[in-house]
């Protein structure tokens, strides 16, 4: 069973297709790539699966259920996170509070509990804590713990999403360009941490630029061109397939 | 100097007051980011709400209750908690500037319900007799004085404390983050509409309950206590003491009191008879060099909110 499906979605914004008639699964342990020239329609696919924006027409389903009208805040619990092309953290927080505000299921989070009973939500804090330092430690960023996230550099900001979105235990993580603006030290930091995170089981969708990256990583490419599928496959097939070329370089003749 | 001691403990206490409204805007604004001009509205519902569960009966209008003070400050809270919420339920597609604005209707129109629905709220002439703590030694003006600053200032305490555990709590983690980024939030599994309901409630009862320590405090409340003099005052506060911190909130509104009651003072004394009523203004503008101030030296208040770096 697929974890996540788009069936026949599309999207308008008045009289422009941004998405159209987009059909696919993703299955369970892949990691999809999503590439395409710019204005394809990448991103809006991916605000389309993580319910931050609404489809014209078609069905989204996670895990096996349709979430097409489900409100965006529930998809985390629900199993699937994203990350955002522009990282968002909150700059102000710590990037530990940062980190455990993508816990869920936390009951100090409703405001009567935190005065009927302070016990449970302390232990529950300790323990997400617990867990949000070892992921901050994951990806490096430990000892900056305690900072405020405003201090990041744009790849740390990366990071902190990707160790963030963690915190939750998604099934499914979209990944918005992962990549960009991320140095190579970093970025083969970020690619380690995929992998090993995938190994667990956890299946990525990504929308990536750096082919390099994308065909090292990705399983299967999925290429999107004004709006539509322009085709599929593996990531040597996909590299090599002239509509492909001929999509990124505007028509030129093969 | 007894006198002195009786008119501290009257500063203090209306001072207080004041912190306790400020403590509620700080919980929207400082924590959750919420525009909110409708302040004196809140504070009015919250005072009438005491008033009419609590005074004796009265000819024009509803009333005649004559329920224990404590209940009917359990009620302003309650009730000023619904008015809020309703509010922002109403706004949740606003925000910034048309929030503002919103709110600041709301508030006048509770004014003007205030002013104009004599069977509810006794019109102009307002209410009358609210019951005061202790007013069995209201003849012993210290010592009455005394009392009820010990009474507002447990209150204010209370309130203060529960606000800094809920600050600290999850809860108020997530309020932080909407104030922040409400898409990130959104996409981290955080009903924005929801936080943003509970924390318009949760201020607005602060508020209510403010105001209805004030109307027995004072013992009578009339429409034009709640003009957006009053709002202006509170926000002035919460600027000057530092938005975000509970502490600030407090500070600031002492220290803007000061200045208010300092600068009516000044010009009763300074300023001939026949320029008094104009004079008046004065303080107003007191405030306002007060803000100008803080805004060019110390702009996030004496107690900064952010933390270390």
């Amino acid at each position: 069973m697929a974890v996540l499906e788009a069936r026949n979605v599309s999207k308008h914004f008045g009289g422009v297709t941004a998405v159209d008639q987009m059909s696919f699964a993703v299955a369970p342990g892949e990691i999809l790539g999503l590439i395409g020239p710019n204005g394809a329609g990448k991103t809006t696919m991916f605000d389309l699966l993580a319910g931050s924006v609404a489809p014209s027409s078609g069905e989204i389903h996670l895990m096996g259920q349709n979430v097409t009208k489900s409100a965006a805040h529930k998809r985390l619990s629900g199993g699937m996170g994203r990350t955002f092309q522009i990282p968002r953290p909150f700059p102000e927080l710590s990037l530990v509070d940062n980190m455990l505000l993508a816990r869920q299921g936390q009951s100090g989070e409703r405001l009567w509990i935190n005065f009927a009973s302070p016990r449970r939500v302390a232990v529950e804090e300790r323990a997400a804590r617990e867990k949000a330092l070892g992921l901050l430690d994951l990806v490096a960023l430990r000892r900056l713990a305690d900072d405020p996230a405003r201090v990041l550099s744009g790849g740390q900001r990366k990071l902190l999403e990707l160790a963030r979105v963690m915190m939750a235990d998604p099934k499914v993580v979209l990944l918005d360009e992962p990549a960009a603006g991320v140095n190579p030290t970093l970025l083969e930091v970020l690619i380690d941490r995929i992998r090993e995170i995938n190994a667990t089981g956890v299946t990525f969708v990504l929308i990536e630029h750096n082919i390099d990256m994308v065909t090292r990583l990705c399983h299967r490419i999925l290429v999107m061109a004004s709006g539509g599928m322009l085709c599929q496959g593996a990531p040597q097939d996909v590299a090599r397939d002239p509509r492909v070329i001929e999509a990124y370089l505007g028509g030129v003749p093969a | 100097m007894i006198d002195l001691m009786g008119y501290g403990a009257f500063f203090l206490s209306t001072a207080l007051i004041f912190g306790l409204i400020t403590l509620g805007l700080n919980l929207q604004w400082g924590l959750t980011g919420l525009f909110n001009v409708g302040i004196s509205g809140f504070v009015a519902i919250g005072a009438y709400t005491s008033a009419i569960l609590t005074s004796p009966d009265a000819v024009d209008r509803v009333g005649g209750f004559d329920m224990p003070i404590a209940l009917g400050w359990l009620a302003a809270m309650v009730v000023t908690a619904l008015a809020a919420a309703l509010t922002g339920f109403a706004t949740l597609r606003l925000k910034a500037d048309y929030l503002a604005i919103t709110t600041f209707g709301v508030a006048v129109v509770v004014q003007l319900v205030a002013l104009n629905a004599q069977g509810l709220t006794g019109g102009p002439f307002g209410v009358a007799f609210i019951p005061r703590p202790f007013a069995g030694v209201q003849d012993q003006a210290v010592l009455f004085n005394f009392l009820n600053l010990g009474v507002i200032a447990a209150v204010t305490l209370a309130v203060y404390l529960a606000l800094e555990h809920v600050s600290r709590s999850p809860w108020g983690r997530v309020l932080r983050a909407l104030r922040e980024d409400e898409r990130a939030a959104i996409s981290l599994g955080k009903s924005a509409r929801s936080y943003r309901i509970q924390a318009f409630a949760a201020g607005g009862a602060v508020m209510g309950l403010a105001g209805a320590v004030q109307a027995h405090f004072i013992g009578f409340i009339a429409p034009n206590s709640y003009l957006p003099t009053l709002t202006f005052q509170v926000w002035a506060m919460l600027m000057v003491g530092g938005s975000g911190s509970n502490r600030g909130a407090l500070l600031g509104a002492v220290v803007v009191w000061s200045i208010w009651v300092g600068a009516g003072a000044f010009s009763a004394a300074v300023i001939p008879g026949d320029w008094q009523a104009r004079a008046a203004s004065l303080q107003i503008v007191a405030i306002g060099v007060m803000l100008c101030l803080i805004l060019l030296w110390r702009p996030q208040g004496f107690f900064s909110a952010r933390r270390r770096g």
